[in-house]
Parts: C-alpha cells; structure tokens; sequence
C-alpha cells in the first residue's frame, strides 16, 4: 500500500501512540483487502460497545486509548448492554456490569462520539449523499450503506471503523470502488415472502456469497424485510453488498434459494415451537417500524413479557407522535440503548426460549445468549401471542 | 507465502480447522477454548496455537475478541488464513499477533498438530 508520507509518519509513531496504532489497524486492514492507498471517509459507525461483548480487556483498552484518542469525523456507535434508564428493573444484572458498562460509555463519549448506542444509524440520520465513504462496522449497517442506502463502505471490524474514526481515513478496497463485480445471482424461489423469509434468505446469502451478491426472482421489499435481509446476512458471513436484479444472466454462478434451502436455515436457528418471552428489534426498530406496530397491537393486549428495542432517537420521536402509548398499553416494553442481541436483560436462570421474528436476534440468542428460540413472522406473533 | 498482514515471527503447534471462525461468537475471549458444537476443534483451545483457518466470519466485534485473548494470554501465537478479512486482520493487528495469507495448495498443505516456525521478514514456513 502506498502512503503519503504524513501517514507514514503516523505509522511510525511520530504522531504518538495511538495515532500508530490506527495507523497499523489500516495497513493491516488495507493489504486484507487489496487496497493501494488511504481515502478520506465522511463517517464512521462503532461497534464494541456492549460489555457482555467486549468483556473487561475491551473495556481496559478503551479506557485507556480515549486518554488521548478523539475521533475526526462523525462517529455514532452501536448499542450498549441494557437501557440505563431501565437498569433497576432488571435485579439480575450486577452492579460490576453496570460499572463496567458505564465506563466504555463514558471513554466513548470522552473521544467525541455521538452517543447514538444504535445498530441502525441509518434510521436516525439522513444519509449523506450518493457514493460518498463511510465506515460502518455494525454489519447490518454496513450492508445496508452499500445496499439500499448509495454509500460506501468496507464491512469494517470494529477496530479498522475505529482507527476510520480517528484518522478519518480507510483503505481504498474493492468495496469502496465505483465498479463491485458480482459473481453470484440467488434466485428466490417463494411467493409472498415475510420478513421471516428475507432474513433467511439474508442469512443463507452470507454463507455462500462473497463480498457482494444479485438477487433475483422477488422485488425490492419494505424496509422492515429489507433490514431483516441486512441483519441476516451480516450474521453468517463476509458478504456486504446486495442488489435486486431482473436477470440472471450476467452471472457465472447462479444458486437457488427456496422451499428446502429456507427450511434448513429454520431448523439451524429455530429450536423450540414456544418462547418465554418476546423480543423485538434485531436491527433495533425504525420510526416506521414503531407506527406499523403500534396499528397491529390496536385493541390486543401482549399474553407475555414482550421487549420492544429502538434507539433512543427513534423512541423519542415515537414519543411525540404518540406512537408508543398503544404498544405500552398492550405491555410492551420499550427499550433503548441496547438490542435482542447480546443484551444481558434476557436472564437465563428465568427465560428457557424466546420467541422472535429476526434471524440475526435467533442467531445470537441460541448461540450467545444460549437460550431455546422460536421464531415466527411479525403477524404470527401478534397473532398468536395477544388477545 | 502469498500476503504478509501483520509481520512478526512465531513458533507453536498447527491447529487447523476447515471452519471459518465467528470469534464472538465461538471463542471463549478468555479462555481461547472453541465452544461451537459445529466446529470440528470443538472444545480444544486455540491457545499458544499457530492457528490455521479458512477465514473470519460473523460480527465485527470479533476483533475485541483477538484483543481479548491476547490480554488474557490465551491467544494464538500466528494466524494463517487463506483469505484475509478485516475482522481477524485488525484484530491481530492491535493484538500484534503475526498474521499471513497463503495459497489453497500451501494453506492444503500445512498439517494438524505440526510443530512450524513461521516468519514474515524470510517469507517462510519452516516444518
């Protein structure tokens, strides 16, 4: 990789410590992906924020590097373990998780992040306009950028965003470039597919496409399906970019994606027929997604617990607009800050299974959280679990 | 050796696995031991292992993962994978564990349990 000599400078310490650090997190980043230089980027999305995630050496480590580090473009960052606001109704969650939890808020914030604690910085902001470059590490962010919203981005780790945050800058790799080739057509082989269905049909994409893949036989769906499309294939592989196309035919490798290939995903990720409790929100919901929800739960009331998970500017807005007053009344939890995945709020000594309709929450609820999972479409659910 | 990501210079004992790894959620951050049933190294540690592998999936978080074992000194001591991803590639980057990219035919070749020096400045692996 070529550097201008003010980065190599950088890497070589002359700019202190941390800004080495970046500096080497790029490089190594930059060969991985065959990039022969550095490019500016507009803003930079964290992940590494939940404590259950990153544990106390990630906490160590960010309380040590926000001693100096302060990022250079806008940053927002992903969610948190829990709802702050939220935390004394939750007995199980010790205060050595609340402190620790506390601390990467606070080193987060003490390096000028936007303390969005969102994996959907998409549903928050406007985005900026077409092609500009970006580095999302959340991976349904990332493929979201590419996907739906024109921008540009690697399928960042949370390290390459973080040093992206820093020195704004990001290796020039395929993925940032104005030509992607993609290799791969998945042909959708279903009718009047749920949101269910694209999130598997996301997830099955992850594991046998590359970086990028077309998508044929169905037309671009709403949002909330096009988020479980993202959720779904960020889970399961390195794929970062989809597209819709009418056609096959300009791709040598074309893979079926129907009755058989969606029934397996549901018998890998769904391991019971009943939940506990519900959770809703992996990607956590949009303005869009509170509104549908607060119309379905007109008049029914929730049989069992149910955790709604939005961001804390989406619920604010929900708020205003009124949004959020039917789904309390039908018992419904609203939590922000923190999302199905990873979250410490699921108690395990209480909750044997849950019941959900996001394949990415499935996925980290089984393997992560380590409960049983039932999952049903958004109808199905209210459906079955209100009166 | 086809990519040098992170240099540096190792000695261990080959883990190979045909699984691409998701660190966050297959490794314990502490302990380096795999604990996904569908891993065929399911329950062995990837501890002072020079550890051979596909290639990275999953979250991103999976970075602070590497971090982590290497903070708890239960990280490999290389990695040698045959496509590079920028999950592991960061990761090892902070952790400063040497990190290289090989060919089907050498990534093929390399043998479970095998004792193997590995360094980046020669562009070597030593059997």
């Amino acid at each position: 990789m070529e550097l201008t000599s003010e980065e190599k400078a950088a890497l070589n310490g002359e700019q202190g410590e941390t800004l080495q650090t970046a500096y080497r997190i790029l490089v190594a980043t930059g060969e991985a992906t065959n990039a022969d230089r550095l490019v500016p980027i507009e803003w930079a999305h964290l992940s590494g924020v939940n404590y259950n995630t990153i544990g106390d050496a990630g906490e160590e480590f960010l309380r040590e590097i926000s001693k100096d580090a302060r990022v250079k473009v806008k940053t927002t960052v992903n969610p948190m373990g829990f709802d702050f606001d939220h935390i004394s109704e939750f007995k199980h969650i010790d205060d050595e998780f609340v402190q620790k939890q506390a601390s990467i808020r606070d080193s987060y914030i003490k390096m000028g992040v936007d303390p969005t604690f969102s994996c959907t910085p998409y549903d928050i902001f406007d985005l900026p306009e077409k092609n500009t470059q970006v580095s999302f590490a959340e991976s349904n962010a990332a493929i979201f950028a590419n996907s739906l919203g024109d921008l540009k981005t690697n399928k960042e780790s949370a390290f390459s965003a973080l040093a992206s945050a820093i020195t704004g800058k990001s290796p020039y790799s395929d993925l940032r470039k104005d030509e992607i080739t993609t290799p791969m057509t998945i042909r959708m082989k279903m009718d009047n597919p749920s949101e269910l269905d694209f999130g598997m049909l996301g997830f099955f994409a992850g594991k046998v496409g590359d970086t990028s893949v077309n998508i044929s036989g169905v037309s671009k769906p709403n949002r909330r399906s096009c988020k479980a499309l993202c959720g779904g294939m960020g889970t399961s592989g390195t794929c970062a970019k989809f597209q819709f196309v009418d056609s096959d035919e300009n791709t040598s490798e074309k893979v079926d994606f129907g009755k058989e290939e969606m029934n397996e995903i549901f018998d890998e990720l769904n391991t019971t027929d009943k939940g506990d409790l519900i959770t809703l929100g992996s990607p956590q919901l949009g303005l869009e997604e509170i509104s549908d929800l607060s119309k379905m739960l007109k008049g029914r009331s929730f049989k069992k617990r149910c955790m709604v998970f939005c961001s804390r500017a989406v619920q604010n807005q929900a708020r205003n607009l009124d949004y959020t007053n039917e789904i309390e009344r039908a018992g419904g939890e609203i939590l922000s800050d923190c999302c199905t995945c990873l979250t410490p709020l699921i108690d395990t000594n209480e909750t044997d299974s849950v019941t959900t309709n996001s394949i990415k929450g499935a996925y980290y609820l089984k393997n992560s959280t380590g409960v049983g999972v039932n999952l049903k479409p958004l109808a199905k659910i209210i459906e079955d679990e209100t009166q | 050796m086809s990519k040098i990501i992170v240099q540096g210079k190792a000695q261990g004992t080959v883990l190979k696995t045909s699984n691409p790894i998701n660190f966050l959620g297959a490794v314990d951050k502490q302990t380096g031991v795999i604990r996904d049933k569908k891993y065929d190294i399911f329950e062995k540690s990837i501890k002072d292992s020079i550890l051979v592998f596909p290639h990275g999936v999953g979250s991103s978080v999976g970075a602070f993962t590497i971090y982590s074992l290497k903070s708890h000194h239960s990280a490999p001591v290389a990695m040698i994978c045959q496509k590079a991803d920028l999950t592991v590639a960061s990761g090892c980057a902070l952790a400063n564990i040497p990190m290289i990219v090989v060919s089907t035919e050498e990534f093929d070749s390399i043998q479970n349990g095998k004792e193997i020096t590995l360094d980046t400045k020669s562009e070597k692996i030593f059997n």
